[in-house]
């Protein structure tokens, strides 16, 4: 009832309009105008709605300012992130008076120049030196704002050193959660390859190899230190991801059969940047920022930065991957080296895949 | 009536508006078939918008339309994507490369340069029924089970590849893929054919230098297809490989639902820059005829000479060359190795400096003017307005340092929504508005399009603008929601503001809608020259004729921008503000053209 009712709504109000454009045009045609010939107090009107609407847009552009300012990204938590913000505030500070010049010219022109009878155009087909002067100027600011973001480009994309004493973590992202990794004592990280997933082992670590039996992994929130560089090694079991910090000024695609990097220095921790936003309840968070599925949206991470002191007591307190996985029998086979057992986390199923796939 | 008069008469009716070989009626057909596909583009995202402003209240009537697409009225996350993907690729190829080019290369090729008809009328018309065929393709699609395509418009396996990954990467997405490759077919038919026309079909006087900025933006648009579409073709030919034949170009190394594929070696990367060597010149074959056609609509209702008419021919050839270099600039984030984002950060940010060119020659146009605001001239403006606005956020989006924190946000989706879909279809719309006496014989009403354009301008800013807010505070692109988030908690009624201004948006279009239809059968009959404009198309008869000119071509003897061209005493040339094409030099007149 309710849609025939709509139907017919539609269909009387498109034969209002029609009526009402055969009565204007009824009404022109008296007049001795027709409905598309633009009279000159029309064209005056519409001139005049130029420099309103210029207005208007203006006026538009800075309520959004002003009103919606203080809720985008809060200052850079991460080192080069602030040189990022530097060499955005500069790009603004060249593109916005470009846009207010060019955009004050063009409905400027538009208002002044409006068609008057006992006035001509002024032919004016081409000039090289002014071709020449918009040719010039753009390609010189340009070429500053080039170079300037190249350096910026190179420094941020500066591979870490062995000298630099990086955290070193891997983030690993699957439909729809994300997974940290952390290399253990022995600084190395495990091999995994996507054929060793199996159950709880969902990110493919190879038992046999030593370097990943003291891996550690977390879900939901990662720890970091702050002030000390952090290496990000990415990688994707099914489909792109995109593991995107925003507050760090961080992104990169995680890519299944590539191993993606990233790394910057977290400058705040959680603590500061929650006096920073006067929000008691800010967190920093890992997105998923490539489409990968339906939960796309819904795939996070919590990031907590903290003092270096405050990282190595909650590291401590993460299990192993031989723990976690339930693994310490074959792990007695293969090592002499002492390691924490936890048998009430045995779960002898993945126990014995794990040693068959030792074999 | 005998038998065989009757079937004459349905064939002449066949072969008249279905099966034409006539350029004006394909380019009609292009026109309606690209605006209907536009028009569903325009619908969906309404529908999405809806729930991206009011966040999992529930539609009622969503449910009768949509049906299991959105139970209860709330639509569904997947579909919620597939909407997303398919009004992207409606948009950007079924709107503005096939509707836009098909209508207006059609159109005025063989009008402005003086053709009797295109180099094949028949390859013409395989172009038109190939789009037409990939359009059916692509809205049946729709109602697969599992849904269309829905990995957003640029379909990066292997979310793409994998029918496991999400339901609309099954039966959707293979015609999805069936669907472009006929796209691709269609596109590279007509651009042969343009391309061809436009170097040997010149009428007698026609020289490169006498012709319109429009067939010059639609020449190099034709030429940046034929380059491009190719290795499009070639991306979603070895994707359907992967996906039907087991190969692995763009897999491995891949765990999904529950079992490790036996795939090894390829790479998702390898697709993207297949991907975006096509989808970077894709933004300028649908932004150069736009602004073919607003430096046409600009000169004319200026009543003034365009500004630098070869400095504009320059630029266009710039910003065709360039764009096929800066493709990486989609994929600084991706891993590709960093000295790489080097050198496209380079090249993408000198696409300003011939699109800075653009901009100033249109506002030297517009100076000491005299100018008459025809809603297209409105459109053209406009067009300018958002030109100058997308394109400066690209200087951001260009630099590689700081995209890495608004890439595939929102700013993305403002930027390019302002730049290359609004410049687009204002380009198309100021286009139809300007030559709908020619399309139709019939004048669209002038009111009408005052309402469209201002409500048009003013709500299509008031959708994308804020976007950039949104993409500087952190929201992603593509997110069926922003409410899993506390961070964008309080940016909800940016959404809902955004929301309501494409609902009004949408709405205004139907001024434009009734316009059409309205004067199609009831508009006044077009005069020969409404426009006062001295290109060749305005001499031909306003009722079609299979030919265009009933006698002999007309020849040209001048440029096609003498516009208030005045003699030493100050009296315009001619006697009237514009000199036609076909009229020869006057005792003592310099060619405008040859500097």
């Amino acid at each position: 009832m309710m849609d025939l009712l709509i139907i017919v709504a539609v269909i009387l109000g498109i034969i209002a309009i029609s009526k009402i454009v055969s009565v204007l045009e009824l009404v022109g045609n008296a007049k001795g105008e027709n409905s598309y010939n633009v009279t000159e107090r029309e064209n005056r009107f519409q001139a005049r709605l130029m420099p309103v609407f210029l207005i208007a847009y203006f006026a538009f552009i800075i309520w959004q300012i002003v009103a919606w300012g203080d809720r985008m990204l809060p200052v850079s938590a991460s080192e080069h992130g602030v040189v990022i913000d530097n060499l955005m505030n500069t790009t603004w500070i060249i593109i916005i008076p470009v846009f207010i010049i060019t955009h004050i010219l063009l409905f400027y022109f538009a208002w002044k120049y409006a068609y008057d009878k006992n006035r001509k155009a002024q032919f004016f087909a081409h000039s090289n030196k002014l071709e020449m002067l918009w040719t010039a100027i753009p390609a010189l600011v340009l070429l500053i704002l080039i170079l300037y973001g190249l350096s910026i480009w190179n420094e941020v994309m500066e591979p870490l050193t062995a000298e630099d004493d990086p955290v070193e973590i891997e983030l690993y992202a699957r439909q729809f959660d994300w997974t940290a990794r952390y290399p253990g004592e022995d600084g190395k990280f495990g091999d995994a390859n996507v054929r060793f997933i199996e159950g709880v082992n969902f990110l493919g670590l190879d038992s046999t190899d030593q370097d990943g039996w003291d891996d550690k992994y977390v879900k939901a929130e990662f720890h970091l230190p702050v002030n000390r560089p952090v290496q990000f090694y990415f990688r994707a079991q099914d489909v792109i991801h995109s593991a995107f910090m925003p507050h760090f000024r961080a992104q990169m695609n995680c890519v299944p059969g590539m191993i993606t990097r990233f790394n910057f220095i977290p400058s705040k921790t959680t603590e500061e940047m929650r006096e920073i936003t006067g929000n008691p309840e800010f967190n920093y968070y890992l997105l998923c920022n490539k489409i990968c599925g339906a939960a796309h949206y819904n795939m996070k991470m919590e990031i907590v930065v903290e003092s270096e002191a405050d990282y190595n007591q909650w590291i401590s307190e993460q299990k192993e991957f031989l723990v976690v996985e339930g693994n310490e029998e074959s792990e007695k086979v293969n090592s002499n080296e002492g390691a924490e057992s936890d048998t009430s986390k045995t779960e002898n199923g993945e126990n014995k895949q794990l040693s068959a796939l030792k074999n | 009536m005998s038998a065989t008069a009757h079937h004459r008469e349905e064939k002449d009716f066949l072969f008249k508006y279905i099966f034409s070989t006539d350029h004006k009626m394909i380019a009609k057909q292009f026109f309606l078939t690209g605006s209907l596909m536009g028009l569903i583009g325009m619908l969906m995202s309404t529908i999405f918008r809806l729930q991206l402003g009011y966040p999992g209240e529930s539609f009622a009537f969503l449910e009768p339309i949509l049906g299991s697409w959105a139970p209860d009225g709330i639509l569904a996350p997947d579909k919620y994507l597939a909407l997303v993907t398919i009004h992207g690729t409606i948009m950007v190829f079924f709107l503005l490369t096939a509707g836009l080019s098909g209508t207006f290369s059609n159109l005025l090729i063989p009008l402005q340069l003086g053709a009797r008809d295109m180099a094949s009328g028949f390859m013409n018309l395989l172009s038109y029924w190939f789009f037409f065929l990939s359009s059916c393709v692509m809205i049946a699609s729709l109602f697969v089970e599992g849904g269309p395509a829905a990995g957003g418009w640029t379909i990066y396996p292997p979310l793409s590849a994998l029918p496991q990954a999400m339901p609309g990467s099954g039966m959707g997405m293979t015609l999805w893929i069936i669907s472009m490759a006929i796209f691709i077919v269609s596109s590279l038919l007509g651009s042969l054919n343009y391309i061809v026309t436009v170097f040997n079909l010149r009428t007698k006087g026609m020289t490169m230098t006498r012709m319109p900025l429009t067939i010059w933006a639609f020449l190099i648009t034709a030429v940046l297809g034929v380059l491009s579409f190719p290795v499009l073709f070639s991306a979603v030919l070895l994707l359907f490989f992967d996906r039907s034949f087991g190969t692995s170009f763009y897999l491995s190394d891949i765990y999904i639902a529950g079992s490790a594929l036996e795939v090894d070696g390829g790479s998702p990367i390898l697709y993207e820059h297949l991907f975006w060597f096509l989808g970077h010149p894709e933004v300028y074959i649908i932004l150069l005829p736009a602004l073919g056609i607003t430096s046409e609509v600009v000169a004319t209702n200026s009543r003034k000479p365009i500004f630098g008419y070869r400095a504009m021919i320059g630029s266009i050839l710039a910003i065709a060359f360039i764009s096929f270099l800066v493709w990486g600039h989609h994929m600084f984030i991706t891993g590709m190795n960093p000295f790489l984002g080097a050198v496209f950060t380079f090249t993408t940010l000198l696409v300003a400096i011939p699109s800075a060119v653009k901009v100033f020659n249109y506002l030297t146009t517009l100076w000491k003017g005299n100018i008459k605001f025809t809603p297209a001239m409105l459109f053209a403006i406009g067009l300018v307005s958002t030109f100058i606005t997308g394109g400066l956020t690209g200087i951001i989006l260009g630099d590689s340092a700081l995209d890495i924190n608004v890439h595939d946000t929102y700013f993305v989706v403002g930027h390019f929504h302002i730049v290359m879909g609004l410049s687009g279809t204002f380009g198309m719309i100021s286009g139809i508005y300007h030559w709908f006496p020619k399309l139709f014989g019939r004048m669209l009403d002038k009111n009408l399009g005052y309402l469209h354009f201002w409500t048009t301008i003013v709500s299509s800013y008031g959708v994308f603008f804020p976007m950039h807010f949104l993409g500087l505070a952190g929201v992603p692109r593509r997110y069926y929601a922003n409410t899993e988030f506390p961070i964008f908690d309080n940016l909800y009624d940016i959404n809902e503001l955004i929301t309501v201004f494409a609902i009004i948006a949408a709405a205004s279009q139907l001024f434009f809608l009734f316009n059409v239809f309205y004067s199609i059968f009831r508009g006044p009959k077009a005069p020969q020259n409404p426009w006062r404009s001295t290109t060749l198309e305005w001499t031909t008869p306003v009722e079609h004729l299979h030919g265009n000119w009933p006698g002999e071509i007309p020849e040209v003897h001048r440029w096609p921008y003498d516009y208030s061209k005045v003699d030493d005493n100050g009296d315009f040339i001619g006697g009237d503000d514009f000199v036609p094409q076909t009229v020869p030099l006057y005792d003592g007149e310099e060619d405008a053209s040859q500097h």
